[in-house]
């Protein structure tokens, strides 16, 4: 398992591409946002939390599809489910090779996004928490759709199609304790509501992408 | 006959050809009472009822907005459930029949949403509010959507009707999770479920209830909506069925030929 | 015989059209579709028995 998890974070370091990419689009998004709504600092500051939980989910979203595509391409996903490890041990893996490489990074940076949109200075702690306890949520279900979508040939626009209304919950709670944290309100409900989320999609989604992906390596 | 001989002979409608010629008889009689109900639904309705005191004719709008809203959620909990039938008992033709149900659930999901913001502008004075029920409508019509474009971007029969099944059974959770997220997220304008509601129909909860004058009507209409949607979904499915049939032929007529 | 609708006539009369338009077309829809795959079954079947 150890094996395998250093093998494809290797991957995802060596590859280019894939390891920075969430975390330029991060920043992109959270640059591009006062160009479109106004510098306004008093309107950044109510929208920030929003917008880098939106900015991190979408990050997120974009390298799903790389996730087991290339695994698949070059058939080592093949050689995976036919391993002594079962095939829902490797698509946990999986998640948290994509977690390490797109959400840790996303929950690093978001801080530093935060002072550019103005977050108001008790956002920045529950801003962090927040992703830090969510992002793990969003990188299990995208696993999940990226099983689904594995064999098909475009199936990155498909992907974002099934992934995004499972985000919805997720997305809800998750900017719900930053927008609270930045306002200074109570962040107990939504909280534990999100760890819920996280630990429920950890706990059991693993078992749905497993059987998706045997029936598309059947 | 016993209880479980009879639970087998629904079984027996997992027959293909059987389904068939049983729908083939049956359907008929399902288009033409479904016609039947919501025409007299929809007139009753239209001509015949008073206008509500506060809405203004505009109350007349529940005659469809409920039905299809009704519909949009026993569909997708009809699709789970055919969706179950598939995974557990491999039974072609409920898998078919999920897939079948689906463009009809986004219909009755797209008029309640169209009803519902042409009756939202004169009431609340917008268009669209990001109100709970309009927000879960609104997700429910994303997952049928991915739904329905899952089924269509996988070429074999099996593997789609197997995916489609485990994307049903999640996203029904999520589906779940989701109206609560959104509840919680926004307390809104839309009033309570009031048909639903045995207060509402009998009259104890004056505040949000729909009264009997409207409520016969109503009553009327759902009965049209549900059995127009049995039809569908039958003549669907046997369309499917035999689309399925084309494909095993034309397979079998290559390897032979 | 039509009822008056008084300032809200454009509400309901579009609502109802609207609805409808797509019931009916989701309904002329199918049947088309139908039609077409019942047809060309007919069609694969017949020439299956042909060629024995």
């Amino acid at each position: 398992m150890i094996a395998l998890l250093k093998r494809d974070l290797t991957l995802a370091f060596r590859a280019g591409g894939g390891f920075g990419l969430g975390l330029a689009f991060f920043l992109i998004v959270t640059v591009l946002v006062p160009f479109s709504v106004g510098p306004q600092s008093s309107l950044l500051s109510t929208i920030a939390p929003g917008v880098l939980w939106l900015g991190a989910l979408l990050a997120c979203l974009l390298s799903l599809d790389r996730l087991l595509a290339l695994d698949w391409e070059d058939g080592s996903l093949d050689l995976l489910a036919t391993a002594p490890l079962p095939l829902e041990s490797v698509v946990t893996i999986k998640a948290l090779a994509h977690w390490i490489t797109t959400g840790l990074p996303l929950v690093l940076a978001a801080p530093v996004l935060g002072v550019l949109l103005n977050l108001p200075v008790p956002g920045f702690f529950w801003l962090v928490v927040s992703l830090a306890l969510g992002t793990p949520a969003l990188s299990v279900i995208g696993t999940f759709g990226a099983a689904l979508t594995v064999g098909l040939k475009r199936g990155g626009l498909l992907l974002s199609l099934l992934v995004l209304p499972l985000y919805v919950p997720t997305l809800i709670f998750g900017a719900e304790v930053a927008r609270r944290g930045a306002t200074g309100m109570e962040t107990a409900t939504p909280l534990l509501m999100l760890a819920g989320i996280t630990a429920a999609t950890i706990a059991l989604l693993p078992f749905a992408s497993a059987a998706v992906l045997r029936v598309n390596l059947r | 006959m016993s209880i479980a001989s009879k639970a087998n002979a629904l079984w027996e409608y997992a027959n293909p050809k059987k389904f068939l010629t049983t729908t083939e008889r049956v359907l008929p009689f399902f288009w033409i009472s479904s016609a039947v109900f919501i025409v007299v639904g929809l007139v009753w309705g239209f001509f015949f009822t008073p206008d509500d005191y506060k809405q203004g004719s505009t109350v007349k709008i529940i005659y469809l907005h409920v039905p299809s809203a009704l519909m949009a959620i026993n569909c997708w909990i009809m699709m789970l459930a055919t969706s179950l039938v598939w995974l557990v008992r491999r039974h072609h033709v409920s898998a078919l029949a999920a897939r079948a149900a689906a463009p009809v659930g986004i219909v009755m999901t797209l008029i309640a949403l169209a009803t519902g913001a042409i009756w939202g502008q004169p009431m609340w004075g917008t268009w669209w509010a990001w109100d709970p029920r309009l927000t879960s409508f609104l997700i429910l019509f994303l997952f049928y959507l991915g739904y329905v474009a899952l089924w269509e971007a996988i070429e074999d029969p099996d593997t789609a009707a197997d995916l489609t099944s485990v994307l049903c059974l999640v996203g029904s959770v999520f589906a779940f999770l989701s109206r609560y997220a959104v509840n919680f997220w926004n307390q809104g304008l839309h009033q309570g479920a009031s048909v639903m509601r045995v207060g509402a129909v009998t009259g104890t909860d004056t505040e949000e209830k729909v009264s009997n004058i409207f409520f016969f009507p109503l009553l009327v209409c759902i009965i049209g909506f549900v059995l127009l949607f049995i039809a569908l979904v039958f003549y669907r499915t046997g369309t499917e069925i035999r689309a399925r049939r084309i494909k095993a032929l034309i397979a079998r007529e290559r390897v032979n030929g | 015989m039509m009822p008056d609708l008084g300032k809200y006539a454009d509400t309901v009369l579009s609502a109802y059209a609207a609805s409808l338009f797509l019931l009916v077309a989701l309904v002329v829809l199918s049947i088309l579709r139908g039609r077409k795959v019942r047809a060309e079954m007919e069609k694969v079947e017949k020439r299956m028995s042909r060629n024995g």
